[in-house]
């Protein structure tokens, strides 16, 4: 049974890519390489003010000061930065008035994708702005934002529009200077989205962004600000695909949310990049710089993620709860196949009185695939009466891939409580062929008895994304048998 | 509907039944009996598809078919139920997602349309009042914190719920107290039709004493070594297996 078994997983879990095709789409883009050329062209190209080139410059340099981190679980070959393309976009600028005006191959992407423009303005309480390519083509549903004074557009337009608010905390939450991706995404961002929800309105729509990378060998380096002030509240979902393709592509994104005195932020992302061929051959290296800060008193802020693609994802979705009784919370769960690798979790940074963090991360790994938490927990010494919940637990698909748990715990007083729990678990054959004495083929199986074990985050999702992800978490599973 | 001949069945080179025969038709309901390590629990597996044992030989017919060509799925889709011994646990899936699963499956595989959800919601309120089964149960996560009585309940509902031809009850009422028994016995009883089957394999006469076998064998030794009604049941409940054993050795039953 054993050895039928590991063949059926290896077939299940050795599931192609469904979502693998490509757009031919004019594209207007830098030559390939990184130079301050390179970033005043992008600049330019945008028609930013002068504080973004300079702010640009400045991470330019201190990035050529660094060196790539190399501490994660994870292994690839040598990026080389001076072959990528760092700015692609659409030829086709003009934005549309009607999805008539939408180029036909891009609604086919998406309806490919499940997800065409048309249908989503008739999806209940979604508004899109959908960036493919790194800029965006298309908004809807603005009117209503628009009259509760939300502003939720691409980063490109709030520089046009709103260049005070980007100005006063692009790059509060994380600075230029943080890290080596973060560097370089502040020097080469392309485009992005913002949210700016004012003093005590609750969002009236679930904000949504899908994201898509298209152009070959071309780095997508997208930047998101989410601005709630005082007593707002908003629910922002991201999700994305990725086409099939040979080289390796870089995603350096970074997300900076902000959240003022009783405000609240739900974040919710579904990741499906193309995580290469069975041999590893290929796929989208994530490495992501995502932080909150829950600035004002009783602030909240709230990642979830289901992340099932991209080769390499390096990804920790953090939180500051800096003021007094914030509380923070992160739900991930991370399906790691074939031969993909995963190096996520979160860190909570404890600094007010009576702050509250949760985490909950489940990780499911099948084929050859390398699946790793890395957590850290730091209460300071005045976060007086910090409490921290952290749970985390591993479920193994077959005998050929792995997990691994790296909690950090920093505890600076006396009366923090911080707790750690943590599984591991293998699908036992005994559950398979219950599943199967009842009808159930291995692919249901699996997918059945995954989505049950994800099910405490994936009840976290708005609605319309938990069916998705189940639908996400049993296709990444699926594969070849009947 | 269901033929056994000369089956013979090993684990790890050491033989668990040799040459078994058995034959089960439409409405009939077999009861099989037989002290620990007779070979029960095996035959039951066999049947329903669990790869860890070795056929060595003989042959087992599902409705005309070879069963040994079908996967343990198909047997399922085809109408063969197996209600556990020791049903596992299924965290984070309830009843309700885990049974509509299962027959949205077998509905594909008859090419039927899926059923709906109101549909699936009513024929699950019917078969719960049939069975008797708390209707919270069924929101539950499958076997997830159960009692031993509530996870055998549970068999009996999905039993309910699956509507098989051939229904196996491995050791369903082992550690049951006397009212669940009933549920269970009552269950069975209900769902008993003339174009369908029953195999209980039991330690105890005790359940027989609410249903009424038609057959009912002894298993010694990984062979059927006696066979009779319901009074064979009771037989062997005043003078214990050992009576058996003597009484045949000599016989060879067919």
């Amino acid at each position: 049974m054993a050895d039928k078994n590991n063949q059926i997983l290896e077939e299940v879990t050795g599931s192609d890519y469904k979502y693998g095709f490509y757009t031919d789409i004019e594209m207007d883009q830098a030559p390939p390489g990184l130079t301050e050329e390179t970033i005043r062209f992008i600049s330019a190209k945008k028609n930013e003010p002068q504080f973004m080139l300079d702010f640009r410059l400045r991470a330019f340099q201190h990035w050529q000061t660094l060196e790539e981190p190399k501490w994660a679980h994870v292994d690839y070959p040598p990026i080389k930065y001076q072959d990528l393309i760092y700015y692609s976009a659409p030829r086709k600028q003009p934005k549309y008035d009607s999805i008539d005006e939408v180029d036909p191959e891009l609604l086919e992407t998406f309806e490919k994708l499940g997800i065409p423009l048309d249908e989503q303005k008739m999806l209940a309480g979604v508004a899109v702005d959908a960036v493919m390519d790194s800029v965006s083509v298309g908004s809807t549903f603005k009117k209503t934002l628009a009259e509760h004074g939300v502003i939720f557009c691409s980063f490109s337009e709030a520089l046009q529009k709103h260049p005070e608010l980007i100005k006063k905390y692009m790059g509060t939450v994380v600075p230029h200077t943080d890290n080596f991706f973060a560097a370089l995404n502040s020097a080469v961002f392309s485009d992005g989205s913002f949210a700016y929800i004012p003093k005590g309105v609750r969002c009236p729509l679930e904000l949504s962004t899908y994201f898509r990378i298209n152009a070959a060998n071309t780095g997508q380096f997208e930047r998101t600000l989410i601005v709630a002030e005082e007593g707002s509240y908003v629910s922002y979902m991201e999700g994305c695909t990725a086409p099939i393709r040979d080289e390796n592509q870089l995603h350096a994104a970074i997300v900076e949310i902000i959240a003022h005195k009783n405000a609240e932020v739900k974040y919710s992302t579904v990741q499906n990049w193309w995580p290469g061929d069975k041999q590893g051959k290929g796929g989208v290296y994530n490495f992501v710089t995502k932080r909150g800060i829950c600035e004002g008193e009783n602030a909240k802020i709230s990642w979830t993620q289901v992340e099932t693609g991209s080769a390499i994802t390096w990804k920790y979705p953090s939180l500051i709860l800096k003021g007094d009784n914030t509380t923070g919370e992160f739900y991930s769960v991370a399906v790691t196949n074939n031969k993909q690798q995963a190096d996520t979790g979160t860190k909570m940074i404890h600094l007010g009185k009576n702050t509250k963090s949760t985490i909950i991360s489940k990780g499911i790994s099948g084929g050859k695939s390398n699946n790793s938490y890395r957590g850290l927990v730091k209460t300071t010494r005045n976060a007086a009466n910090a409490r921290n919940f952290s749970q985390c637990d591993s479920l193994l698909l077959g005998d050929q891939c792995g997990a691994h748990t790296f909690p950090y715990l920093d505890v600076g007083n006396r009366s923090s409580i911080v707790e750690h729990e943590a599984t591991t678990s293998k699908i036992s054959e005994d559950q398979l062929f219950y599943c199967l004495q009842r009808g159930i083929d291995m692919e249901g199986a699996i997918g059945l008895i995954v989505n049950g074990y994800a099910k405490e985050v994936l009840s976290k999702l708005p609605m319309e994304f938990a069916v998705e992800a189940q639908k996400l978490l049993s296709i990444s599973l699926e594969g070849s048998v009947g | 509907m269901l033929s056994i001949k000369n089956l013979t069945v090993s684990i790890h080179g050491k033989q668990i039944i040799g040459g078994l025969n058995l034959e089960v038709k439409e409405g009939e309901v077999h009861a099989i009996m037989g002290p620990n390590g007779s070979g029960k629990s095996t035959l039951a597996s066999v049947i329903a598809g669990r790869d860890m044992f070795d056929v060595d030989a003989g042959e087992i017919t599902y409705m005309d078919q070879n069963i040994f060509d079908m996967a343990p799925e198909t047997r399922a889709r085809e109408g063969i139920f197996l209600g556990f011994q020791y049903p596992v646990e299924i965290p984070g899936v309830s009843i309700a997602n885990f049974l509509r699963t299962a027959i949205n499956e077998k509905r594909k595989y008859l090419g039927l349309e899926p059923m709906t959800g109101a549909e699936f919601l009513k024929m699950m309120e019917e078969k719960k009042k049939m069975v008797e089964i708390h209707s919270k149960l069924t929101n539950r996560s499958v076997n997830e914190g159960f009692s031993g009585g509530e996870k055998k309940k549970n068999e009996i509902f999905q039993m309910a719920m699956l509507e098989p031809r051939l229904a196996i009850l491995d050791e369903t009422d082992s550690g049951l107290d006397i009212d669940a028994l009933k549920v269970v016995a009552n269950g069975v009883n209900k769902l008993r039709r003339p174009d369908n089957a029953t195999i209980i394999i039991t330690h105890y006469q005790r359940l027989l004493d609410y249903i009424v076998p038609d057959f009912v064998h002894v298993l010694y030794d990984g062979r059927i070594i006696k066979s009779g009604d319901k009074k064979l049941a009771l037989e062997l409940e005043s003078k214990g297996y050992d009576w058996v054993k003597k009484e045949t050795k000599a016989d060879t039953i067919p």
